[in-house]
């Protein structure tokens, strides 16, 4: 019996994370490459983000959970909203720190605004924004253990009865294979940026 | 043809350039070159419209480039930064299409542009068209950096210190293609440098710049032979070949030379002689003036009985003053048979000396730099 | 939200980073003087920040049960990564010419690293000390689960009660000490960079007059 619901928590918690996590990659990414072509503004706007990023996982539910209720997609909303923040904070650093020579080749080559982004600029910052795709997966790893605070599944379910009623077979039942979630999730993403990341740019994210 | 027509541009108070009027023929390989912070790199930059000018008009074959769309301005025209140009995250057949692709060539051309470029240097396009430009050293990654900017065949080529990051070597090699390149494919090169023997290597015409303004545009025979300014001559420095009888003798005596006070004694002078190892010393008064020579010498032959050099001292040895004439100098040392010669300052205190030795040198770098 | 709370989170915050500080340094010199168990090292402490805080904490707990030290030895694991990771990376980076002319002089290997390297690789260590600091105040938030209170325990009672302002005033604490401790340790940060940066300009003179 435990056997059948640690699987279905498993995929509950997988569910939330991939879910959550694409929609914050892409709302991320998207913010970031904004910020990045407003240099001036985002002086300011930046520590924000960054105060924003300290504020814990759980206080998004809790919010979310006060005026949505107890809905999967209050957690979902939640855990976007926290993963958007390391991928939006690397896309925008990693742009800026793109070296002007090459941006400026590129406009001396008569690429667009446009093309100078997509086929240098992006690319130069790839490595940083894998970097915060890979914060962000193990970080919503990490808090939808928390989603079961509100009662709404995951592996947390399990880590959290077993931590009430101290029983340790329980927690190990539920943290065990969110470890191991979360490592082999980690292990993913160093894959999938070795894969993609072009030879040429491999020796420049070693730095 | 490219010209400017009263360019001026300024950042904040400070003038970049000021009232700038030049024109470059077709085919002709301009360079330019100035001090820095002279507007060379600016001006250049305005070329393709990656720096607008505050005042004035730029055109290119008669056409005025500001009613022009930027980008599709650049694509008509080459760039070549230093080293850091090529797109690292792209292949260096990447590299090289990159115009041509934003001219949306189709595929098969873009790769027959890659072959013929490639083969252009003589890199085996099967070795190095799937390269990334970390891959290779600072030469290759250049070549294709010239290579690029020449893939859409545009007439004109801005090159802003394409070489300056080259170890000496193979720059020369470079610029020995490089004026290969454009002679055979007949480009309008407009090339920024700061170093003078690249520029008189190259150039068919100098554009030599100061504080924002031409100093001196002219061919470098021209320029070898009549510098403008003493800025100018100063740049040329070495490589100027001008008539020998315009340097003075300064300009190749030696300086750190050994001298004694008139009131030292004997033995301290000899010892000094052989401490620096030669076997004669300038004697000099309190206030530096020249008094003359003392040899070992005569040391051996009167120095017997007395205890300063005073006595001692011979005035035998042909002075010069330091602005005199080099040639007259080389040919007294020449026909004399003397070792050298004294140079002295206007006020006769001692400036140097010029040995049979300083003078080959000289003559040496006048003749190969 | 009371002043006890807010003390028993700073004190989780402290506690933590003093053990995570007296286990990662050593660690991260050992990875700079031996590199073969550098790979281990570094893939542990790694794997450690990966695994999800309460499931590292309820493992724990099944060890030390519930209570402050369980949380302690939860978030000072956590914060293993950047402290390690800075003290080899701080280690690597002194000034080789500042290396050679300790060796030249005939210091020796523990000498050198506790009168030389360490004292110039400080302002990078005291940066990872920074990032682990800043880190734990959030994770520490985790301590109510297993018993450790904190602010954790007063934004958790907030959504249980499903009092907003509760859950705001908590929050805005938690903020507050996790962005005073960023800046005040950057400024500290930022002291000691400019003066290493002093020292290094005297090392390479060093070096250079040696060669």
């Amino acid at each position: 019996m435990y056997g059948k619901m640690l699987i279905n928590s498993i995929v509950t918690h997988v569910c939330y994370v991939i879910i959550s996590v694409t929609i914050g990659f892409v709302l991320g990414l998207i913010i970031g490459i904004l910020l990045s072509r407003i240099p001036k503004y985002s002086a300011y706007i930046f520590p924000i983000v960054s105060i924003f990023q300290t504020i814990p996982g759980i206080v998004f539910i809790g919010v979310l959970f006060l005026y949505l209720g107890m809905k999967p997609v209050t957690v979902i909303i939640a855990l976007s909203i926290y993963a958007m923040f390391p991928v939006l904070k690397n896309t925008y650093t990693g742009i800026l720190s793109v070296d002007e020579g090459y941006v400026e080749a590129a406009k001396g080559c008569g690429m667009s605004p446009y093309q100078a982004l997509f086929k240098v600029e992006l690319p130069l910052a790839f490595p940083n924004v894998i970097a915060g795709l890979r914060l962000a997966t193990v970080y919503t790893i990490s808090w939808a253990v928390l989603a079961s605070t509100i009662g709404l599944g995951g592996l947390g379910d399990f880590v959290y009865q077993g931590v009430s009623s101290n029983n340790n077979t329980l927690i190990i039942a539920g943290a065990i294979p969110a470890a191991i979630l979360a490592v082999v999730a980690g292990a993913l993403i160093d894959r999938l940026q070795k894969k993609i990341m072009s030879r040429g740019t491999r020796g420049e994210a070693a730095k | 043809m490219i010209k400017f027509d009263n360019v001026s541009k300024r950042y904040g108070k400070k003038q970049i350039l000021n009232k700038l009027s030049f024109e470059i023929p077709d085919g002709k390989f301009a360079v330019l070159i100035g001090p820095s912070g002279c507007g060379k790199t600016t001006t250049l930059k305005m070329i393709n419209r990656l720096i607008e000018p505050d005042e004035g008009k730029i055109y290119i074959d008669g056409k005025d480039i500001e009613s022009e769309d930027k980008v599709q301005l650049r694509r008509s025209i080459g760039y070549v930064i230093q080293q850091i140009g090529l797109f690292p995250n792209m292949t260096v057949a990447e590299n090289i299409c990159v115009v041509p692709k934003l001219l949306k060539y189709d595929k098969e051309r873009c790769d027959q542009i890659v072959h013929d470029m490639l083969n252009m240097v003589g890199m085996p396009y099967d070795e190095y068209a799937g390269k990334y430009p970390n891959e290779m050293s600072g030469g290759q990654q250049q070549r294709i950096g010239v290579l690029r900017a020449l893939a859409a065949s545009p007439p004109i080529v801005l090159m802003d210190e394409p070489f300056g990051a080259l170890d000496p070597l193979t720059r020369e090699v470079l610029q020995d293609e490089m004026k290969k390149l454009q002679k055979k494919l007949n480009k309008t090169i407009v090339f920024v440098t700061h170093d003078m023997g690249e520029a008189l290597k190259l150039a068919d015409t100098i554009i030599f710049m100061e504080k924002g303004q031409i100093v001196q545009m002219a061919p470098p025979e021209e320029m070898l032979k009549n510098p403008s300014s003493s800025l100018v001559r100063s740049f040329l420095g070495k490589h100027s070949d001008g008539e020998m009888s315009s340097i003075s003798v300064e300009d190749f005596m030696r300086t750190n030379i050994i001298t004694v006070d008139q009131d030292r004694g004997i033995l301290e002078c000899t010892e000094r002689m052989a401490r620096s190892g030669v076997d004669t010393v300038v004697v000099v008064d309190e206030e530096d003036k020249y008094v003359g020579t003392v040899s070992i010498r005569d040391i051996k032959l009167r120095g017997m009985g007395e205890n300063t050099i005073k006595p001692l001292i011979s005035r035998n040895v042909q002075t010069v003053q330091r602005d005199g004439n080099a040639q007259e100098c080389f040919d007294y040392l020449l026909n004399s048979g003397d070792n050298y010669v004294i140079v002295l300052n206007e006020d006769d205190t001692l400036a140097g000396i010029v040995t049979k030795n300083s003078m080959a040198k000289a003559l040496s770098e006048a003749l190969w730099g | 939200m009371s002043l006890k709370l807010l003390w028993e989170h700073l004190y989780i915050v402290i506690c933590s980073e003093a053990l995570a500080i007296a286990v990662g340094l050593p660690l991260g010199i050992i990875c700079y003087l031996y590199p073969k168990p550098k790979k281990a090292i570094m893939q542990v402490v790694d794997i450690l920040q990966t695994i999800p805080t309460l499931a590292l904490l309820g493992i724990i707990m099944v060890f030390a049960g519930a209570g402050k030290i369980t949380v302690i030895i939860g978030i000072a694991l956590y914060s293993l990564l950047p402290i390690v990771r800075n003290t080899n990376l701080g280690l690597v980076q002194v000034n080789p010419g500042v290396k050679e002319a300790a060796r030249g002089m005939g210091m020796s290997k523990m000498y050198r690293l506790f009168n030389v390297e360490l004292p110039l690789a400080f302002p990078i260590v005291f940066t990872g000390i920074r990032i682990a600091t800043v880190n734990a105040v959030g994770s520490a938030v985790f301590a109510t689960f297993v018993g450790g209170g904190g602010i954790g325990f007063s934004i958790y009672n907030a959504i249980k009660a499903q009092n907003m302002g509760q859950l705001m005033k908590s929050t805005a604490a938690l903020v507050i000490i996790a962005v005073a401790l960023d800046f005040g340790m950057g400024l500290i940060e930022g002291s000691l960079h400019r003066g290493a940066e002093g020292k290094k300009k005297k090392g390479a003179h060093l070096s250079k007059k040696k060669a």
